[in-house]
């Protein structure tokens, strides 16, 4: 059985719009319309789509704070807007825009808080600290005030606070959100380690599709709440029709380079874009360009995963 | 250290990190008090058995409001404010998911804050005072253990106003403007600015029943030996019936907003 199962998952809100000095017309939103989910214990799930497409709305649900409209839902076996308590104790949340810390209390208050909060084994809660002090450098931040902390040293503080509880599910929201690159590159790299060496099963919503290239073999993309991909990054490639580019800097300007395999997409001086499709080798390609031409340079660029999910947006 | 207690001793300890505000708080409550004083003089030398004081009284009790302002936070603030900023900034959802009631939270929380301010702009000014005036004590243990009793009854009561103020933001968003009015009905009731035995008629006997007058108007009583007795009782009981009926509320109405953000969406 899954950790996460869902089954035809609905969430409509009521909204009110004045129309006229008195009237005010009912209209059903619905945020999320009949989704499905299966996720299995350990892995690393990316959940995108563009704003309003009912991410947040379907991470609300998953946490037990947000009721379902309709469909069946289980999180750890349990329903969790009914058992939403029994289930925090067996998850963690960041939300990258909110914070669980306090405000004016040090770092290693409000973790000693939430020891007691989720009633964790004082050297179980120890051993925790320590390592996720270590993995996020946060040795020198543990006696200052959480408001002088800057927005990456925060939430580094946040994932901790999250984590300390050993929970086996992780929801990430935005987790890099205003973070720059090299916070990015750690945190990434600490999630990574936390899924390989505990286990614990992520679920990373982002605008950040580097998060995603970094982090996560299957991607679920939602759009208007509903579910218009599910599956392996490589299989979205394919889908949205994605291609590589090899850059080539030729000794001399030349016409387009035609081979077999790839198109001219691009010509500035001696410099050429080529594309391919993503999920083709590049080393023929190569070898075929350097053949028939002289080549002075080469480079490949990934495909943009934005294209691409842009190109499924559009289809459906 | 059991939960409620550790989060009351870091609220104490978050109040006691300021330490300039806190020496410039009591600064102010000490001048408020001698001002007050004068006024009071004035007043008690027209009619020196004015509510059933005598002048000692009304300088005593000018006293005492000064040390309960902060106390009980006539002017509004404490826990309840995190609370309104959580709601405003949305964040409260996330207090909605942890295992951990949240009115317990935030009583445990309050009470922290007003024990480091009882301790500090509660009994610094009263000492202050008591130097400069010949103030009234109470009369035995007894009278010191039923005020002992009063004050924590006190603050429940005001906690109680101030938490219902800041959830009313779970419907209005912005509970600002609840919380001004709710703090001058607070100024006006309690007996602050003039104390309740000086009301007039009708007025006086209704100020005394209303929540407000547990803010001061009874603790000072009890101190002051104007209630003796049963009368002592009578005033407890009148804080422990406003502090259970309150804190219900506060408990109903956290109910309903709970409902509203997790079955509604907010």
């Amino acid at each position: 059985m899954g950790l996460i199962e869902a089954r035809g998952l609905s969430r409509t809100f009521t909204v009110y719009k004045r129309s006229g000095r008195l009237n005010r017309t009912r209209t059903e939103v619905r945020a999320v319309h009949d989704l499905d989910l299966a996720i299995e214990p350990g892995e690393m799930v990316g959940y995108i789509g563009p704003n309003g497409a009912g991410k947040s709305t379907t991470i609300k649900m998953l946490t037990g704070i947000l009721v379902p409209t309709g469909g069946h839902l289980r999180v750890a076996g349990v329903d969790p807007s009914r058992k939403r308590r029994a289930l925090a104790h067996r998850i963690g949340v960041v939300f990258g825009q909110r914070t669980t810390l306090w405000w004016d209390l040090p770092l290693r208050d409000s973790f000693e808080l939430l020891q007691k909060i989720y009633r964790v084994p004082s050297d179980r809660f120890r051993t925790n600290l320590a390592e996720f002090v270590e993995l996020l450098d946060l040795g020198d931040l543990l006696d200052t005030p959480v408001r002088q902390l800057s927005l990456g040293q925060r939430m580094r503080g946040d994932i901790t606070a999250a984590l300390l509880h050993d929970p086996e599910i992780l929801y990430l929201d935005e987790p890099t959100i205003g973070l720059d690159v090299i916070s990015k590159g750690r945190l990434r790299e600490f999630l990574r380690t936390l899924n390989a060496e505990r286990g614990v099963t992520l679920l990373l919503t982002t605008h950040d599709l580097q998060d995603i290239e970094a982090l996560c073999r299957r991607v679920i993309v939602i759009d208007h709440g509903t579910k218009v991909f599910d599956g392996a990054l490589t299989e979205l490639h394919r889908q949205g029709g994605s291609t590589r580019t090899l850059v080539v800097d030729l000794v001399d300007e030349a016409p387009p380079i035609s081979v077999e395999g790839a198109t001219a997409r691009r010509v500035e001086g001696p410099r050429q874009w080529l594309s391919f499709p993503a999920d083709a080798s590049a080393a023929p390609l190569v070898a075929a360009v350097a053949a028939a031409y002289d080549v002075a340079d080469l480079s490949i660029q990934e495909p943009d995963i934005e294209d691409v999910i842009r190109e499924l947006y559009s289809r459906s | 250290m059991p939960l409620h207690v550790s989060i009351a001793t870091r609220a104490f300890r978050r109040y006691s990190t300021y330490t300039a505000a806190t020496l410039a708080g009591i600064f102010t409550n000490c001048v408020f008090g001698v001002i007050v004083c004068f006024v009071y003089t004035a007043v008690w030398d027209q009619s020196p058995r004015a509510g059933g004081y005598d002048v000692q009284d009304a300088l005593t009790y000018a006293w005492l409001g000064q040390a309960m302002i902060m106390t009980v936070a006539v002017w509004g603030g404490g826990s309840p404010d995190d609370l309104a900023e959580r709601i405003r900034s949305g964040d409260v959802a996330l207090d909605f998911y942890r295992p951990v009631g949240i009115l317990g939270w935030y009583v445990a929380a309050d009470l922290g804050r007003a024990t480091f301010h009882l301790l500090t702009r509660g009994i610094a000014p009263t000492i202050v005072g008591a130097l400069l005036f010949d103030l009234r004590w109470p009369s035995g243990p007894i009278t010191w253990l039923a005020v002992a009793a009063s004050i924590p009854l006190a603050v429940l009561v005001s906690f109680s106003l101030r938490f219902l103020v800041a959830a009313s933001g779970f419907w209005i968003l912005d509970s600002q403007g609840t919380k001004v009015l709710a703090a001058s009905a607070a100024v006006f009731f309690s007996g602050l600015t003039v104390p309740l035995v000086l009301f007039p008629g009708w007025l006086q006997d209704v100020a005394v029943l209303l929540p407000w007058a547990t803010f001061l108007q009874v603790p000072a009583d009890i101190w002051l030996g104007q209630r003796s007795g049963l009368e002592v009782l009578a005033g407890l009981g009148l804080q422990l019936f406003w502090a259970v009926a309150l804190l219900a509320g506060c408990a109903l109405v956290l109910r309903t907003a709970e409902r509203k953000v997790v079955v509604q969406g907010g």
